[in-house]
């Protein structure tokens, strides 16, 4: 029986797995990458769809409710509050990649110790999130911070940026933009090398300089970047959550909660305890982000498509 | 050798003497894990030292204490009673404790308030500690609110301590005019406007009323309570407040009044640590209870109380029973409560109170001069919901005053969710 395992012999009594070796082995590598997403992402997915539809305190009895938790949402005004919130981010936070973008094209040169710039403009990114919102929560500070002190300096009264329920988010965002700008700026560095200088010397040779250079040979060039950093930026957005929590704790009065802060408040704070509304809340901004990953996705399909 | 067998054997009659005496108990043995909230180093202190001189007491027990960080505390407790519970485990009184008690996750211990050491020594906080008719816990230390002020301020303008709202408010006046703010507060956090609303509302309507405002029972949009924000926007319109409070926590609210800007603080008494830290001396920093408002209604105070349970799924209820026992002792809580340890008040009658000023008055503002009841805190009384709500609501009202109307219309919708 044991030469039946030996090289030479008839192909059909071969192991199941050496038939079928090209076409399980992959599956076989995916195999601990799909348990974990299906466990970790793709489960708790359809658990929160399901909790939504439950009064729920976490502990207790589950009580099915149907859709009066999303009924609920519709007439919430610091949902509304919070899905505003999103939007301002999800447009403001977008000024990171132009902004980003200035930058590497200003640091895109060879001068003596350019390298240290360049570290320097990507220092915020390496900074923790907490230290950011602190460090600009103190900036803005309605008397003793820096703002108000420089904002002194040209006669201008003390501003209070967190307490104002007007300007606390647009304060928190511009925080944001801080290290998000720097990671931007990055992404474009590593495109600029990138750029093909026969191109530009050919643009160059037909007149091209200026802005027109820059729209028409250098920025159609850095498009797989422009796509990295546009992805980055919105899940950045859609994500915020740190920043409000250390400068504002959402508030003043829960003016600047978005909706993953609010999520959070309902459900898991110190005084949360709906879990069902919570994830009526997990839903919707999973729905919200659900429309950038299907256009992420075909996206990235297309170039696919394209490239073969 | 008989001497020996004599005396070795009086020494354990006496032992077990005094280990009945104190607690009626046998020996005990396995393991007590134990869970504390009280990450604070003083207080981490405090309580590691208690539950060592228990487990002297009981060498057969294998104690495991895990310190959790107090804030994250208040979110963990969910996991760990449902999932893997300790034997004990600290909380707070009251509404705080009826989200676990109604989802069973605490155990009765009736049984332990029945025992006339502790039916006697801890019958002012029961009240707290009952949920339908049962307890679910033991109070370990408590402390006073009130106001505590700068003495050398206050006599540098020639002002005394308030007896009426009136003369809070002439004197709040003066203050202002010498460019002092009345009191320092910081809103972030929310649960500092809590304090004000309840003295507030207790001087102006009284303890019954406020408990009934937190069992849901009174409108938001009742006249009543329209009266109680009334009396607090008088003090808001003064500017009597610091201004941007909304952006300070509680702690970054004091160099207000450590540097003179603000003359006084409705705190707990937990502020008087830091205050004598930050350069504060006696002579300067004192407390006065806040000043009745409406004549005749009886004065209330708020005095939160922490707590220790026994979660329903702990393996070792026996020793955690002994050990709820052990830490309500009038010894013990004589040696926590001290200003060495947690610098409180003992919740059992017969302990002592450490030599200390604010603590002495505290004792005998709740035990004299609080006829009306005592509260445990605005977060505490009321559901957690409904505490979060009206806790911002409070916020958005000392700085916009005028949105009272649209905050009343919105909490009263709460209510009537919350309470259903």
């Amino acid at each position: 029986m044991t030469t039946a395992t030996l090289p030479d012999t008839d192909p059909p009594k071969r192991g199941w797995y050496k038939r079928n070796e090209i076409a399980v082995t992959p599956w076989l590598f995916l195999a601990p990458a799909v348990l974990f997403f299906a466990v970790y992402v793709i489960i708790p997915i359809f658990q929160s769809f399901s909790i939504s539809l439950y009064d729920w305190d976490g502990l207790g009895q589950a009580e099915y409710i149907g859709l009066a938790n999303y009924q609920e949402l519709m007439n919430d005004r610091a949902f509304e509050v919070s899905l505003w919130n999103n939007l301002k981010w999800l447009v403001f936070y977008l000024l990171a990649i132009p902004a980003g973008l200035f930058i590497a094209l200003f640091l895109n040169q060879t001068v003596a110790g350019i390298r240290i710039y360049k570290s320097l403009f990507f220092f915020p990114f390496v900074l923790s999130q907490v230290v950011v919102g602190l460090v600009f929560a103190w900036f803005y500070l309605p008397n003793e911070g820096l703002l108000s002190n420089m904002l002194a300096l040209v006669g201008l009264g003390p501003v209070n940026v967190l307490g104002d329920p007007t300007w606390a988010t647009y304060g928190i965002i511009l925080a944001g933009l801080w290290p998000q700008t720097a990671y931007c700026m990055i992404l474009y560095l590593t495109g600029l090398n990138a750029v093909d200088p026969e191109q530009v010397e050919a643009a160059r040779l037909d007149g091209a300089k200026g802005w027109k250079m820059l729209w028409y040979v250098i920025i159609p060039q850095l498009k797989p970047a422009t796509f990295i950093a546009f992805v980055v930026t919105i899940i950045g957005a859609l994500r915020s959550f740190d920043l409000i929590s250390i400068m504002t704790n959402g508030g003043p009065f829960g003016q600047t909660r978005v909706l993953s802060f609010y999520m959070f408040e309902k459900a898991l704070s110190e005084y949360g305890f709906r879990m069902g509304y919570g994830a009526a809340i997990a839903v919707v901004l999973f729905l919200i982000m659900l429309i950038f990953i299907a256009y992420f996705l075909w996206s990235m399909y297309r170039e696919e498509k394209g490239g073969h | 050798m008989r001497s020996t067998l004599k005396a070795s054997a009086l020494a354990l009659t006496a032992a077990i003497a005094a280990s009945t005496a104190f607690a009626g108990s046998h020996s005990l043995s396995g393991d007590l894990k134990i869970f504390l909230d009280t990450s604070n180093p003083a207080p981490r202190a405090t309580m590691e030292a208690m539950i060592e001189r228990f487990g002297e007491m009981h060498p057969d027990l294998n104690i495991e204490t895990t310190v959790i960080d107090r804030e994250a505390y208040k979110t963990q407790i969910r996991n760990f009673l449902t999932a893997d519970a300790p034997d004990v485990a600290t909380w707070y009184a009251a509404n705080r404790m009826r989200p676990y008690v109604e989802a069973g996750l605490f155990e009765d211990v009736s049984d332990l308030w029945m025992e006339p050491e502790i039916a006697e020594n801890l019958a002012s906080t029961k009240g707290a500690m009952t949920i339908d008719g049962k307890q679910w816990g033991v109070p370990y230390t408590y402390y006073q609110w009130g106001i505590y002020y700068r003495k050398d301020l206050y006599d540098q303008y020639g002002l005394s301590e308030p007896a009426t709202f009136d003369e809070m408010k002439s004197n709040c006046q003066t203050l202002l005019d010498n460019g002092v703010k009345c009191y320092t507060i910081g809103t972030k956090f929310l649960w500092t406007a809590g304090g004000w609303f309840d003295y507030l509302n207790l001087r102006t309507h009284g303890y019954d009323f406020h408990m009934e405002m937190a069992a849901g029972e009174v409108p938001w949009t009742d006249d009543r309570v329209r009266e109680t924000f009334a009396n607090w926007r008088e003090l808001i319109d003064m500017g009597a407040y610091v201004d941007n409070h909304q952006n300070y926590s509680w702690q970054e609210a004091l160099p207000f009044m450590v540097n003179g800007d603000a003359a006084a603080y409705l705190m707990g008494n937990f502020a008087v640590a830091p205050l004598r830290e930050a350069g504060l001396s006696d002579d300067q920093l004192d407390f006065y209870q806040f000043p009745p408002i409406t004549e005749g209604v009886a004065l209330a105070e708020d005095a939160p109380t922490d707590t220790f349970h026994i979660p329903a799924n702990a393996n070792n209820k026996e020793a955690a029973r002994e050990f709820l026992r052990f830490v309500v002792s009038a010894d013990e809580q004589t040696v926590i409560n001290n200003g060495q340890n947690l610098g409180q008040l003992p919740v059992n009658a017969s302990a002592s109170i450490d030599d200390d000023k604010f603590l002495e008055q505290g004792f005998a503002m709740l035990s004299s001069n609080s006829p009306g009841g005592v509260a445990q805190f605005f977060d505490r009384d009321f559901p957690a919901e409904m505490a979060a709500e009206a806790m911002q609501g409070f916020q958005e009202f000392m700085v916009f005053p005028d949105n009272l109307d649209d905050i009343l219309a919105r909490l009263e919708q709460v209510r009537q969710r919350v309470y259903k």
